[in-house]
């Protein structure tokens, strides 16, 4: 669409829309600084709840397994989604392509229950002890195919004459990806990397089927307190997490802004020079 | 004659080499070939199809008061046939006979399309507006429905909690200005899976349509508006349609994850309204019965398979 004569319709639907999705987290965000325990009468303002918090080990605990989980697991999946993206794209005939593409999209819609009770079934039939580790081979297995579709959408708009100029000038398949396609794709890659990383941080139900005695994760640690009522501890948790997450994705967003702009400018500069 | 046609036959010949060249393009086999498919593709058969065989197993099995709750096991190759012979589809005549497992999929597939429809009439306007602001604005809206979706999933749904519950938010606004003055009872009903559904997917409406619509030729709407086409007729003849494929996307990615969501009805909609996301977590984790969970996963799974591959046909097509 070129033309943008917004009308009242358009300004009222788009109010709406995005009070509906910022709202919540907003009164979320506010409440947790309220100084009464009753999360729905204002008492003032307080930070006592972020204080609380520091003395609350079994959530300290449960946040460094999820971000440990959530490193490890982002990493594996990075690497292996990006291969799946690059035999998706560039290999068109193997036999088992089709059975792949199933592979890698299925996942995608696949309902969180069916995904670990299959995945935990697994685990007990090879005899795999439960805990940490299977919980990053669960998370490393739902979030590869989110890495695959953002980095084959990027491989789809690409250039592919510079991949051959480097085959023809006699480097192997090896060199030429890292030479020439990883730093082109790298930005989905990064961002193939951090949906993957949000996506282990977040996930209750895979984490839930797939854990063992001693990995508790943090999604875990809050179902299982806000079952019993919501609290002003668990606000003040989720502020802390909305806020590293917000803080995250704008700081990328705009250093990817910068590189662009940059970018544009290099090559305004070599078309002129 | 032959001279006109000439330009065209070299730019054919230009375009079968370019052709050619991008199937050559890493070689057709070698190492890093092997690698690039073969790792993925034997996780993925590791993790995703052989567990899903398993479940398929495990739900033709017997339950069994042992560790794992269930036989046969398959130990021992030797006692592989006699094994293959306890095999037998009771689970599923189990799940046909009760009454529960039928309420429970049909409440799961009924919600979760009146959910789909709710979440389009927001997000379709959402989208449009968003198409129809000016370029310079539009990377930050796209960004401003990108970001709730970072946020956990857990906690968007929990902070509605606060809201709804009958000495939330919502109803102290509603009685301070009067509209009521007895508390609505939202939480613990269907009308409050819908919101949770709503507000969850509405990121994964939005984009998809936005998408369709930002790539569209305004040329044909300007046309049929200089052709004296109403404008809600130009929407409806030209614009909508063209924009279906966003909309098609969008549906399938809030339909098949939301008829089997076991966040939201388990936060937001109390013990009454079962889902069958909660069924298989209650078969599993509270009755420990794993056959019985894993036929109904299977049942749902084959209820949501052509849903999935339309989806999937969809996307392999982009």
């Amino acid at each position: 669409m070129t033309s943008w004569r917004l009308t009242k319709f358009n300004v009222v639907s788009m109010v709406f829309g995005f009070a509906f999705l910022y709202l919540p987290i907003l009164l979320l965000v506010v409440y947790s600084f309220n100084a009464s325990r009753l999360v729905t009468v204002w008492g003032g303002f307080s930070t006592v709840w972020y204080r609380e918090l520091w003395n609350n080990r079994g959530l300290l605990d449960a946040a460094w397994v999820t971000l440990k989980v959530g490193l490890i697991s982002a990493s594996v999946a990075t690497i292996l989604g990006t291969m799946a993206a690059i035999a998706l794209s560039r290999y068109k005939r193997f036999s088992g392509r089709t059975l792949m593409t199933g592979m890698v999209y299925a996942p995608l819609v696949m309902p969180e229950v069916i995904t670990g009770l299959s995945l935990l079934l697994l685990f007990v039939a090879i005899d795999l002890d439960r805990g940490f580790l299977t919980v990053t081979l669960a998370h490393i297995s739902f979030t590869m195919c989110f890495v695959t579709v953002v980095v084959q959408s990027r491989l789809m708009s690409f250039d592919r004459s510079l991949e051959d100029a480097a085959m023809d000038l006699g480097a192997t398949p090896t060199v030429t990806f890292f030479q020439v396609t990883l730093p082109l794709i790298w930005p989905a890659v990064a961002a193939g990397w951090m949906l993957a990383f949000t996506l282990s941080l977040d996930d209750l139900v895979i984490a839930s089927f797939t854990t063992g005695p001693g990995a508790t994760t943090l999604p875990m640690k809050i179902y299982s307190q806000v079952r019993l009522g919501v609290t002003p501890e668990i606000n003040a948790v989720c502020t802390i997490l909305i806020a590293i997450v917000s803080v995250g994705v704008v700081a990328a967003t705009l250093l990817n802004k910068r590189r662009l702009v940059r970018q544009a400018r290099d090559e305004r500069l070599a078309a002129g020079g | 004659m032959g001279e006109a046609a000439a330009p065209e036959t070299i730019d054919r010949r230009r375009a079968g080499t370019a052709e050619t060249r991008r199937g050559r393009s890493f070689g057709s086999r070698g190492f890093f070939r092997i690698v690039v498919i073969g790792l993925p593709f034997l996780w993925l058969v590791g993790l995703f199809l052989v567990p899903f065989l398993i479940v398929f197993k495990i739900s033709l099995s017997q339950t069994a008061v042992a560790m794992p709750p269930y036989l046969p096991t398959f130990g021992d190759p030797a006692t592989w046939w006699s094994a293959l012979q306890q095999l037998s589809l009771d689970n599923y005549a189990w799940i046909a006979s009760d009454e529960l497992y039928f309420n429970a999929y049909t409440l799961s597939l009924a919600i979760a399309a009146a959910s789909t429809v709710l979440t389009l009439a927001i997000a379709y306007p959402l989208a449009y507006g968003m198409a129809k602001a000016p370029p310079a604005w539009r990377t930050t809206l796209v960004m401003l429905v990108i970001l709730p979706f970072w946020t956990s999933f857990l906690i968007r749904v929990y902070a509605w909690i606060a809201i709804l519950k009958p000495e939330g938010l919502f109803n102290q606004l509603l009685m301070t200005i009067g509209v009521i003055d007895q508390p609505l009872v939202i939480l613990n009903t269907p009308i409050a899976i819908f919101i949770g559904i709503v507000y969850s997917y509405l990121p994964f409406m939005t984009l998809p349509i936005y998408a369709s619509l930002e790539r569209m030729d305004h040329s044909l709407t300007e046309a049929a508006a200089d052709l004296g086409s109403p404008p809600l007729k130009t929407f409806w003849t030209i614009t909508f349609p063209l924009s279906l494929p966003g909309v098609v996307a969008g549906c399938f990615l809030v339909f098949i994850p939301a008829a089997g969501e076991f966040v939201i009805p388990d936060l937001l909609g109390g013990s009454r309204t079962l889902m069958i996301g909660k069924t298989v977590w209650l078969e599993f984790f509270t009755n420990r019965d794993w056959p019985v969970a894993s036929a109904v996963a299977v049942v749902l799974v084959a209820l949501l398979v052509v849903p999935i591959a339309i989806f999937q046909r969809q996307q392999a097509r982009l």
